[in-house]
């Protein structure tokens, strides 16, 4: 990847270095912060009670919650397309989705009833765009999952596509039990790791909580004003 | 739009919203509500207080070293190949828009709510070119269908529309037939946001936090807008004001919990999304084309200031749902993009005293603004210090004054003020202390002076002394 431009950039930072009233920072350790309550939320809790707080808070976002193990997870999955009435359905090209059920055979199987099932193709370019456009569920894998706020980290990649849980009508969230952590203080420990490391991480990193609402109206919530109307979230337990 | 708005005259604009029975409605209850579900969700979270220490410890952090993380930000953007320009005014910001635009001979742009651009009036620089700018915040739309109707309130700009105001703005301008139910309008806007996404060359957004380790700018929204914003159009340019900037990914954390739960209560809106560089070369959806244009726009002057940590504001709202002045007279009557306590005290920095020197008495200095912010700004102490400023250094101290006391007949009791005198310190009162009473108060305080002196509050709270004189008075 070729380095971008930077523009204006020396006046500019001097100019606030004169105006705090010191030399440029040369380099700045960041400080131990004095107070981290971070941590203490949920702190030691299990797998089990992060679980129920997981559910409580997905029924306040709006959130439908299926629990699920391998066995009754296609079906799972096939009844919620059926639900939302979809006719069409696109998902993540990702081998975690393939190895819990998502595979040529489920395909089939849904296009035996009338639904056809796309998968994120990177060599179909933009097509990829009009197919999640007009699909009427969006499938993702959940990468990190946080109990506390409901929500599913989506770390993007080629075969990530980062339109699939958004343009679709419905959204259908894949959520393997283990990846359930207290809160977004874990996920953005994990990403701060690896950038010290020195890797690189995901263009695009994607909260996301239930369907997209607003409350823009006479405070009033709506849903589905942009993104998907309808959020579905199925967890599927460890073999 | 400009930082300011509206009516001109300040008293003109204040008659307005007190006029205004709907808007004080809606403000009303909004305020409630937002605050409400604060409160709920902040006790949630365990120590609140702890969080907001936290909060004020890594933004005074950061402003401290400002130049440092803003050029490491910098640094590891132009690595993953975006591409970033320091604009040191709004005009240099608009004309580095302008030029990406026309390289780029793009034709329409997508746009999700942004401070930062309404201040530079960049929507009116595209337009003069000849560009389709299109606001996707539910809120913006509105009001930009709505022939550009300035905002009234940070996190809920069309707040003072009701549904039906807002149904007859799109029947007369885009033909929509349907009921004025908030659901069937959010369809309908649905419907026509998708085509205009589509449609875009250009995705413009503002900027809730840029990480400076690894370069990415986290955008933080309930709609999802931002993410189409950032996903469809070829070109995105993210517009950043140069204070909105942590250290790391863990400190992202914490403001964004703050800002969640401070500005709407939730614990997480439903989209946060970090954007680092442009797409990946095999990635299908993304900007090819990076660009992270950083503003100052008058900022670096407050920097050294007694008002620095003014800039540390993270626009929750937080100060403006509690505050008792905006529930009275709404968000225009602060003239200003920024309303609320924090807008009474950023704009006249921004904007100068000269046009501004009515808005920091817009305040009943009650301090529920500095308890409520998130990141310790002592907004009301500011508040002060503007006026201190006004009256001994602009000498521009005698209107605003008049207007303070008609507005508080209105409203704030007397048992308040009494409060507020009290909760000020010694230092902050002395300019009008004259041995030990307040002969000449400053803003409301003035409407008592005029016929009794206050007790200055040097040695006793004025609630104890007010608590004790009464008791005693009962005695008696
Ligand atoms: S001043 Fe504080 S409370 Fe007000 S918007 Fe800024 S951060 Fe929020």
């Amino acid at each position: 990847m070729s380095r971008g431009t930077i523009q204006g950039r020396e006046d500019f930072l001097n100019r606030i270095a004169e105006k705090i009233g010191r030399p440029r920072s040369e380099h700045v350790e960041r400080p131990e912060w004095q107070v981290q309550p971070q941590w203490d939320v949920f702190a030691g809790e299990n797998t089990e009670q992060l679980m129920e707080r997981f559910k409580a808070q997905c029924d306040k976002i709006h959130t439908n919650v299926i629990e699920t193990d391998v066995n009754g997870f296609r079906e799972a999955v096939a009844e919620t397309i059926g639900a939302y009435q979809a006719d069409s359905v696109i998902m993540w090209d990702d081998v975690r989705l393939e190895r819990a059920g998502l595979d040529d055979g489920f395909r089939s199987q849904m296009s035996a009833l009338g639904v056809e099932t796309k998968v994120w193709d990177t060599s179909k370019g933009e097509e990829n765009i009009r197919l999640a456009e007009r699909a009427g569920v969006g499938i993702t894998y959940s990468d990190i999952t946080l109990a506390e706020s409901g929500t599913v980290v989506l770390l993007n990649s080629p075969e990530k596509g980062r339109l699939v849980n958004l343009l679709p009508e419905n959204y259908i969230a894949v959520i393997p039990r283990s990846s359930l952590v207290p809160r977004m203080t874990q996920a953005t420990r994990r990403v701060h790791e690896r950038v010290q490391n020195g890797e690189e991480i995901s263009s695009q990193i994607h909260f996301v909580s239930g369907p997209s609402n607003s409350a823009d109206i006479e405070m009033s919530l709506v849903v589905g004003v942009h993104g998907p109307v309808r959020a579905t979230y199925i967890i599927l337990g460890d073999e | 739009m400009p930082l300011r708005v509206g009516e001109k005259d300040f008293q003109t604009r204040v008659n307005k919203g007190l006029d205004d029975a709907f808007m004080r409605g809606t403000v009303r209850s909004a305020q409630e509500q937002l605050r409400t579900r604060k409160q709920a969700s902040s006790e949630e979270l365990g120590d609140w207080e702890a969080w907001r220490s936290l909060g004020e410890e890594i933004r005074t952090h950061t402003l401290e070293h400002l130049d440092y993380y803003l050029e490491q930000l910098s640094d590891k953007v132009a690595e993953r190949g975006g591409h970033v320009y320091f604009a040191k005014t709004a005009e240099e910001g608009n004309a580095y828009v302008r030029k990406v635009a026309r390289e780029q001979e793009a034709k329409k742009i997508v746009k999700s709510k942004s401070m930062v651009t309404e201040e530079m009036s960049l929507n009116d620089a595209l337009e003069e070119d000849g560009l389709e700018v299109v606001e996707t915040d539910l809120g913006e739309y509105i009001l930009q269908v709505d022939d550009h109707d300035p905002p009234s309130h940070i996190v809920a700009p069309s707040l003072h529309k009701n549904r039906a105001q807002i149904k007859d703005v799109f029947a007369e301008k885009k033909d929509y037939e349907d009921s004025d139910n908030a659901n069937d309008i959010t369809r309908f806007v649905r419907g026509e946001l998708r085509e205009e996404f589509l449609d875009a060359d250009i995705g413009i957004t503002g900027c809730n936090f840029a990480v400076a380790e690894s370069g990415s700018i986290s955008l933080v929204t309930n709609e999802g807008n931002a993410d189409l914003v950032t996903a469809l159009p070829k070109t995105q340019i993210s517009v950043m004001s140069m204070e909105r900037i942590v250290p790391t990914w863990e400190e992202l954390d914490v403001m964004v919990s703050l800002l969640c739960r401070s500005a709407v209560g939730q614990k997480l809106t439903s989209y946060i999304t970090t954007l680092t560089g442009p797409k990946g070369e095999e990635e299908i959806d993304g900007p090819e084309d990076f660009h992270l244009v950083i503003v100052d726009n008058g900022r670096s002057d407050i920097l050294g200031t007694q008002f620095q940590s003014a800039l540390h504001c993270i626009r929750c709202a937080a100060c403006v749902n509690v505050c008792p002045v905006y529930r009275h007279v709404g968000g225009h009557a602060y003239g200003s993009i920024y309303n609320g306590p924090i807008g009474a005290v950023l704009t006249p920095l921004l904007d100068g005293y000269e046009n501004n020197k009515d808005l920091p008495y817009a305040s009943s200095l009650c301090a529920a603004c500095t308890e409520a912010c998130p990141v310790k700004i002592p907004l009301h102490e500011q508040l002060i210090a503007h006026r201190q400023i006004i009256t001994e250094k602009e000498k521009l101290g005698s209107m605003p004054e008049k207007w303070a006391m008609k507005m508080f007949g209105t409203g704030v009791s007397a048992p308040k003020l009494y409060r507020l005198a009290s909760k000020q310190a010694h230092r902050v009162m002395s300019p009008w202390t004259k041995g030990s009473r307040i002969s000449n108060g400053p803003g409301p305080l003035k409407a008592w002076t005029n016929f009794r002196d206050l007790p200055a509050p040097a040695s006793e709270r004025f609630r104890d002394w007010f608590a004790n004189r009464r008791r005693s008075e009962f005695d008696e």
